[in-house]
């Protein structure tokens, strides 16, 4: 990979880590390797989607689980291109503890011709032992001019 | 959860308003619930923590299934009267079209319920709701009230 590919990339992830969604529940980034990436999550009153037991809404569980998935692919590419998700499929194996840290790491399967394939784990003390495990596909969109992956 | 035991005691359906308004995430992203005959209709206003793509821009992948999930949680308690919010099992999201910076409306109803899982369907829309940006099938998991059968 050239330095300008390198920087290209480099500046892709951040701006996709700096999501409006992202930023205002108070999630932050870092790319494990190539095809990886792994988000941080701190516990906070707002995510509550129980009130009776403090537990984080699935909702936003499902939304990191997705961006950590577009964020793997996005990673892996060369060049800038849009994609969007066509479907996200989540396994819940057991509610988050509450004021605790969510981590989820996301790993990128395959990049095809037209489509793509990634999965992403959301645990909270070891990645053997998730939270949550996703499963998505994304359809790329085509437009280039969009320097990060469009959803 | 004291609100939907308090309406099971009483034999009543639960107060959707009310239910919604309780949950912090959803205060956080200005969901309301209200009743709309005999379904359940969520509104979401379009707000810049929503947004995924600032280019298009368009709502993040994350919110859309959000708001699906939690019609379907809202539903799920309206129809069964159970007492406390449904545990999610599975879900499964099909992104139909981009979510566009606008208001945004969800429902769902019960394909099939079991005594202790439910199959939940939901549809989210914008201008139209012929045209749905994203649909829902799922499993929960629900606690009825009264001794447990199983």
């Amino acid at each position: 990979m050239s330095e300008a590919q390198e920087l290209w990339r480099l500046g892709m992830m951040a701006g996709m880590g700096r999501t409006s969604f992202a930023t205002a529940l108070g999630g932050e980034t870092e790319i494990v390797g190539p095809g990886r990436v792994r988000m941080r999550l701190p516990y906070s009153e707002k995510l509550i989607g129980n009130p009776d037991t403090g537990v984080v809404h699935g909702g936003v569980i499902t939304g990191f689980l997705d961006q950590s998935c577009g964020m793997a692919i996005g990673s892996t590419l060369k060049e800038p291109r849009s994609f969007a998700t066509l479907d996200l499929r989540i396994d819940y194996m057991k509610p988050a503890k509450p004021n605790k840290d969510i981590f989820f790491e996301g790993e990128c399967l395959k990049i095809a011709h037209d489509v793509a394939f990634a999965r992403a784990r959301a645990y909270q003390d070891t990645i053997e032992d998730p939270v949550a495990i996703a499963t998505a596909t994304f359809m790329f969109t085509g437009d280039a001019r969009l320097p990060f992956g469009a959803r | 959860m004291e609100l939907l035991e308090r309406s099971a005691r009483a034999g009543e359906k639960p107060d959707i308003a009310e239910l919604i308004a309780a949950v912090p995430y959803c205060r956080h992203l200005g969901i309301t619930g209200r009743r709309e005959g005999d379904r359940i209709v969520l509104e979401m206003p379009f707000g810049d923590q929503l947004i995924g793509n600032p280019i298009l821009p368009a709502l993040h992948g994350g919110v859309i299934g959000l708001m699906l999930e939690t019609a379907t949680l809202a539903t799920v308690v309206w129809e069964t009267g159970a007492t406390a919010l449904p545990k999610p099992v599975d879900i499964t999201v099909d992104y139909l079209r981009s979510g566009r910076p606008v208001t945004s409306f969800a429902r769902a109803r019960i394909a099939r319920q079991g005594r202790r899982v439910v199959n939940v369907h939901a549809e989210m829309w914008q201008e139209d709701e012929a045209r749905p940006i994203a649909a829902l099938r799922g499993h929960f998991l629900i606690q009825m009230s009264g001794p447990r059968d199983t």
